[in-house]
């Protein structure tokens, strides 16, 4: 899918929102709270990876709560300078501004219909925007990995691990 | 029960008296001395280690991933990749276009690598020699250093059948008339299980962590673990290390606690790995007169192929690699459009996830069919093409280590042939469907579908999936201080009692998995090190 000019008019200006306002995006937004058990995903950032998760693995019923863990977890593991880049994604998403002109999602996440859901990523994955492209494959990484990495998603995979190994590990 | 567990050498060791601290738990700041300090502990540290401590030197070892064994090994991704790799097996390049898989941890990226066992091929030497001045790299003169290195790790033909993943490469390969080849291995009563990648359950595998380590611990070297190398300190006159300044990290292996070591050695050995080697150079300001620090850093680039078969193909398991194909890396010069070794790799689910283009339904489908999923790699020769300069190490601002390298039309030009190579293999053992890994790919039933497919594919980073597991060069061996950064036993041509014995000193790519390659000249130049010690 090729970008309008127009469009691209509008993710150039929102582009640069992203490089040089991710700061004070961030900064609005430092005491938003936790929710539960969550270190590093704000309950907006959860709330766009929840619905994210099912349209992006393509599995209607995935167990969100586990997905949105799952980024938590994975995010914390990645280095101090990549974590801050994370935090300046999720804070574009988040804020309606981001949404709007950078996602191109006219409705808050919560009431985003799947086809705008696949719009919006169908648009970062290809792109003309370097920087879009990567939130695409931040999110298509994180996701993924979030769901693949835990048991629960194997058996509709058709994957085991060997139990004969399993069985004789100290 | 538990007489069937497998043991855990590593215990064993500690329990043994083995000298190892854990930076994460220091209470308080170190000042040690030493006759030699090495910093990294995988391929070429552990090498170096051995040879040193042998010869009854004081050896300390630095590292900057923790102490994992064979116990913690779970064949659990999401376990593996935070505890074992570099930035959580995340790391990529400054424009995000390639993914870098590294070891971070003891042993280093021996104890997450393939098995997979080659020795630096004749081309790739002769290169050397006539366009690098490296004269005294010869087959001859270097085949002892192979042959130790072998030994020690145990490199031997492989016995068992291909897992079906890697009989693709041969049954295509057979088909089409392209060479072939099974690939040796470096381990020891191997259970052919495949999980590798996320540290060898049953030992089997003969990583540093098993083989060299234990050994230089058992000759009493010291190890502290969880320890960063943050600065060299050097003389007043710049041209001696005076000590390495190390950080103490956290259980998360990222935060600093705030307890430094300081040590100072008569000889300073760097094994950091490169990328990791050319950073700690550059963050010491280490004199670099023609600035060749970080500079031709290589990466074998890898270009991916999937395949979805009608039989059970379960790339999750058995040995990861054991058949190659060089077929094009001889079809045109060593340093004219880039060649590419094909090799499979081994898939499991967090890493496919990750790695797979797409998303929605086609993403789910092509997930599901993970048991009958191939997938093919292409390691491209990089660093001889006058256009395949390869990548610039930097510093981000918090000093950790950033690779610059920029995807040139010489690299994309190998990365489009090599998906249509791919393809043909696949279809010819038997693929119903192949995708080339790229944003904008779908998967074809024919090779003329391929074929239309993949000449139109957009080579732009970020679209088409280019991964790496091999980093090299960035501290070139040289014969002349303006061309690289070390000599060509590894010794740094402006500190004199500082060398360099990991993948960082190969003036190009390898055009081969470099392990044995690093294996052979650590030794070499770690011998080196140990005659100049003792005169
Ligand atoms: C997943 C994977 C599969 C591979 N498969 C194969 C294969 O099948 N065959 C093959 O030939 N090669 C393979 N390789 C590549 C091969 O393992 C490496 O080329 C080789 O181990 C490099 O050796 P090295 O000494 O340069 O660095 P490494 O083995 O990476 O060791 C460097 C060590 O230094 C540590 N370090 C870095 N900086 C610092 C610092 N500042 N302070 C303290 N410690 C530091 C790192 O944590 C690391 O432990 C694979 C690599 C990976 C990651
Ligand atoms: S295939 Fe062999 S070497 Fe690799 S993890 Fe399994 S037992 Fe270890």
């Amino acid at each position: 899918m090729r970008l309008s000019r127009r469009q691209l008019l509008q993710a150039g200006v929102a582009g640069s929102l992203v490089l040089a306002g991710g700061g004070w995006l961030a900064a609005s937004r430092k005491t938003l709270p936790r929710p539960g058990g969550l270190r590093f995903l704000t309950a907006d950032d959860a709330v766009v990876v929840s619905v994210l998760a099912p349209v992006l693995l393509g599995i209607p019923e995935v167990p969100r709560a586990a997905v949105v863990a799952g980024v938590d977890a994975a995010v914390l593991s990645l280095p101090r300078p990549v974590q801050a880049e994370v935090r300046e994604l999720f804070d574009v998403l988040a804020h309606p501004l981001g949404r709007r002109w950078l996602a191109g999602l006219r409705d808050d996440w919560r009431e985003a219909t799947p086809q705008a859901l696949s719009g919006f990523l169908g648009r970062w994955q290809t792109s003309r925007l370097a920087l879009l492209r990567s939130g695409f494959q931040a999110l298509h990484s994180l996701i993924g990995a979030a769901w693949y990495g835990q048991p629960a998603s194997w058996e509709a995979i058709g994957y085991r691990q060997p139990q004969h190994v399993m069985e004789r590990l100290p | 029960m538990s007489a069937d567990r497998i043991p855990d050498p590593i215990a064993e060791g500690l329990a043994r008296g083995w000298k190892v601290r854990d930076g994460a738990t220091l209470a308080e700041d170190l000042q040690l001395t030493a006759d030699v300090v090495i910093v990294g502990t995988g391929a070429g540290g552990g090498m170096a280690a051995e040879t040193l401590a042998q010869a009854g030197l004081d050896v300390i070892l630095l590292e900057e991933g923790g102490l994992h064994s064979s116990r913690d090994f779970r064949l659990d991704e999401a376990r593996a990749y935070p505890a074992l790799y570099q930035e959580s097996a995340n790391r990529k390049t400054a424009d995000k276009g390639i993914t870098i898989l590294q070891g971070r941890t003891v042993g280093g990226s021996t104890v997450v690598n393939w098995t997979t066992s080659f020795r630096t091929p004749a081309d790739t030497l002769a290169w050397w020699r006539t366009h690098h001045g490296l004269t005294d790299l010869t087959e001859a003169a270097l085949a002892p250093w192979f042959d130790a290195a072998e030994a020690r790790v145990g490199v031997a033909d492989w016995q068992a059948d291909p897992n079906p993943n890697n009989a693709v490469i041969e049954r295509g390969c057979q088909a089409l008339g392209y060479g072939f080849g099974r690939i040796r291995r470096n381990v020891r009563g191997c259970w052919n299980l495949g999980y590798c990648g996320m540290g060898c359950p049953t030992n089997a595998k003969q990583s540093m962590l098993v083989t060299t380590l234990p050994a230089a611990l058992d000759r009493g070297a010291r190890l502290l673990t969880r320890v960063r190398a943050e600065r060299l300190l050097m003389s007043p006159d710049r041209q001696r290390v005076e000590a390495v300044l190390g950080q103490a990290l956290a259980a998360d292996g990222m935060t600093p606690t705030g307890r430094s070591v300081r040590i100072r050695a008569r000889e300073v050995i760097l094994a950091g790995g490169a990328i990791g080697t050319p950073a700690l150079l550059l963050r010491s300001g280490a004199p670099d007169p023609w600035l060749r620090t970080g500079a031709r850093t290589f990466l074998h680039p890898v270009a991916l192929s999937g395949a979805v078969f009608g039989t059970r193909i379960e790339p999750y398991s058995g040995a990861p690699q054991t058949v190659y194909s060089d077929h094009f890396l001889h079809t045109q010069p060593v340093d004219g459009p880039l060649g590419y070794k094909l090799e499979a790799p081994p898939v499991h689910p967090l890493i496919l996830a990750a790695t797979l283009s797409g998303f929605g339904e086609d993403y789910r489908r092509l997930m599901t069919s993970m048991p009958h999923l191939n997938v093919l790699l292409a390691l491209l020769r990089d660093g001889f093409h006058p256009h395949s300069p390869g990548g610039q190490v930097r510093l981000r601002a918090d000093g950790t280590p950033l690779l610059d390298y920029p995807l040139t039309d010489a690299v994309w030009d190998g990365v489009r042939r090599s998906w249509l190579t791919m393809a043909e293999v696949q279809f010819a053992a038997g693929a119903r469907q192949v995708l080339p890994v790229h944003e904008q790919a779908h998967p074809v039933s024919t090779l003329a579908e391929a074929r239309r497919m993949i000449a139109e594919l957009p080579l732009v980073s970020g679209l088409a999936r280019i991964v790496s597991a091999h980093v090299m060069g960035g501290a070139a061996m040289s014969v002349r201080p303006e061309e690289g950064v070390v000599d060509s036993l590894g010794r740094h041509w402006q500190l004199d009692n500082l060398t360099i014995v990991d993948g960082s000193v190969f003036p190009t790519s390898i055009g081969a998995n470099p392990q044995v390659s690093v294996y052979a000249f650590a030794l070499r130049a770690a011998s080196a090190v140990r005659h100049r010690m003792k005169a």
